[in-house]
């Protein structure tokens, strides 16, 4: 049997799939459904100061192969959560990764520091790269003198383990993972939403109330892979791969592309059980390669000149 | 609730465009209460990341039914199951209606196929009530046998005037409300187009009726976790606060929802 724990820097996941943020609610929503303590990880829905109601609806649409979503990161605030949700969480050995997002510097470093003390909090994931926030977090994300100073700020602000969450529409996704590295986030995860909108041809409307939104789902896999290897070429602290992960083939793009692990996000929509089908499928790989961790097989693709095949699953 | 492969039993029509999916889910079935749905996912549709949200019609022993129209990509693909295909189910889902008590009379509103929701209360109510059921058109009018035949009056009206009376559903509430000599208080129970609950919700409130609506809206995961098919509900402290329709729902107080932001 394979060791399927991966390590983030002083985090240690148990397996490397885990479910990404704003896509699993705080936990108890699919824990009738699936045995969380089998995750990677619960990376929770995003957590704020204050509490926050979120955007109008219609909040979310389905396009080809993706879900487009401006949701607004409606969220109990730091207090709410940890009252509401934390002693629910911490029946469970699964590792708790709190997303955190601000609209100012102060803002996150003020939540970034509530939860330096909350114990069953094992890192913070920083989110600056919510697309539907009209202040603050995406621009974040996206402008290299505000990113490196949020950065810097939550490093200081906490002792936790930190992965800075990257957004995908940047020009160069290289310059924001160094720039993370060395403002001393502990991981980086990407990708975040892409920003996207679909329109209702026959009333002219907007399929979002907040016009715009971040799309997700298989449509961004190839997108994200491709970000995925140009971090990992850039640093040396872990990736953990999101986009369109929806069976372990998808994963292993994600790691051999550089991700030392990987997180389900939309997929758990379509079937809650994917988090571990992904988890046994990427068993059953390193097993049948006779690959003894996650890590001997992570950044290993062939980019030889003999290496490219013709065949390509997704056009089967 | 359950996440389970399930097989389908049969699929027919029904009338009007209507068809009716039989399920074998014995783990579900004999949990929904009435109300509650079940999500969906449709085989064939590998393009689409969401499941599709259905009431539940009728269960019996290990089955469970689906009244539905094939209106949308979901319920065309839909309409291609065939007895022996399997596809995964979560379910029972949501917060169904109230049961009716005992020295209350229950009336039904459904309008569209809004009436596939009300079968199970209808069934497990103390004492048969009436049932208003509105269409566009007379196909529109389902299983009025089947609540008759719990001993139900049913009370049609179409907008077309091909089946019952010509107008809206509420038209007809309100003649027999206008008439109505019995003092047992109302237990209502609607499910419909948001406009028709809206109706209905006006009416309960100023009459004190007590009312329960079952609202429709969007839908993602269906367990409470993506927060897309939120609505506005009115809170103690006068504020008000999105609830989820698949989780503090689809069932509300018709008191509580904030109607006039909708």
């Amino acid at each position: 049997m394979p060791n399927l724990s991966v390590q983030l820097g002083p985090l240690t996941l148990p397996t490397p799939v885990l479910v990404a943020s704003g896509t699993f609610g705080y936990g108890p929503e699919y824990a009738e459904l699936i045995d969380l303590n089998q995750l990677g990880g619960i990376v929770v829905k995003g957590i704020a100061l204050h509490p926050t109601k979120g955007n109008p609806t219609p909040r979310t649409a389905e396009v080809a192969s993706g879900l487009l979503n401006a949701i607004g990161l409606p969220n109990p605030g730091a207090e709410g959560f940890i009252q509401e949700y934390m002693p629910f969480l911490r029946q469970y050995t699964v590792p708790v990764i709190v997303n955190i997002w601000g609209k100012t510097v102060a803002e996150y470093v003020d939540v970034a520091r509530r939860f330096d003390t909350v114990e069953g909090v094992h890192a913070l994931e920083l989110n600056v790269s919510c697309p539907n926030i009209k202040e603050g977090s995406a621009m974040f994300g996206t402008c290299m003198d505000s990113f490196r100073a949020v950065v810097a700020a939550v490093r200081a602000a906490t002792a936790l383990p930190l992965i800075v969450k990257l957004a995908p529409n940047v020009s160069d996704i290289k310059e924001f993972a160094r720039a993370a590295e060395a403002e001393g986030a502990d991981a980086i995860s990407l990708i975040n939403s892409v920003p996207a909108m679909a329109i209702d041809v026959e009333t002219r409307k907007p399929k979002l109330a907040n016009v715009t939104g971040g799309l997700t789902g298989p449509a961004i896999r190839p997108f994200a892979v491709k970000l995925v290897w140009e971090a990992a070429q850039a640093v040396t602290i872990p990736i953990i791969g999101i986009g369109g992960i929806s069976k372990a083939e998808d994963a292993l793009e994600f790691i051999i592309a550089g991700a030392s692990a990987v997180a389900v996000g939309t997929a758990s929509f379509t079937e809650p059980r994917t988090v571990l089908q992904v988890t046994d499928g990427i068993a059953e790989y390193l097993e049948r390669h006779g690959l003894e961790s996650v890590d001997s097989l992570r950044g290993s693709l062939n980019t030889g000149s003999d290496a490219a095949v013709d065949t390509d699953s997704e056009t089967n | 609730m359950y996440c389970q492969t399930v097989q389908v039993a049969d699929q027919s029509e029904f009338q009007g465009g209507y068809r009716l999916l039989t399920l074998d889910a014995p783990d579900i079935a004999p949990e929904v209460s009435p109300g509650q749905f079940v999500h969906v996912r449709i085989p064939h549709m590998e393009e689409s990341v969401l499941r599709r949200p259905f009431s539940v019609y009728r269960t019996e022993g290990p089955q469970l039914q689906i009244l539905y129209k094939g209106v949308g990509k979901g319920t065309r693909t839909m309409t291609y199951l065939r007895a022996g295909d399997e596809l995964s189910l979560i379910g029972p889902l949501g917060n169904g209606f109230p049961a009716p008590q005992p020295g209350h009379f229950p009336v039904l509103v459904a309008g569209g196929y809004g009436m596939a929701a009300l079968y199970l209360l209808a069934r497990s109510a103390p004492q048969p009530g009436i049932a208003f059921f509105g269409g566009r058109s007379a196909p529109d009018i389902l299983c009025v046998d089947e609540f008759e035949s719990l001993g139900w009056e049913v009370r049609m009206t179409t907008q077309d005037g091909t089946r019952g009376r010509a107008g809206i559903v509420t038209d007809e509430i309100d003649d027999w409300w206008a008439v109505r000599s019995d003092s047992q208080p109302l237990e209502v129970y609607a499910c419909g187009p948001n406009a028709m609950l809206e109706a209905v919700a006006r009416r309960a409130m100023e009459r004190d009726w007590q009312a329960w609506v079952s609202v429709d809206r969007n839908m993602g995961c269906g367990v409470g976790a993506c927060l897309t098919c939120v609505l506005k509900v009115k809170q103690p402290d006068g504020e008000w606060a999105w609830k989820r329709s698949c989780k503090e729902g689809p069932v509300f107080d018709c008191r509580d929802i904030l109607w006039e932001e909708d």
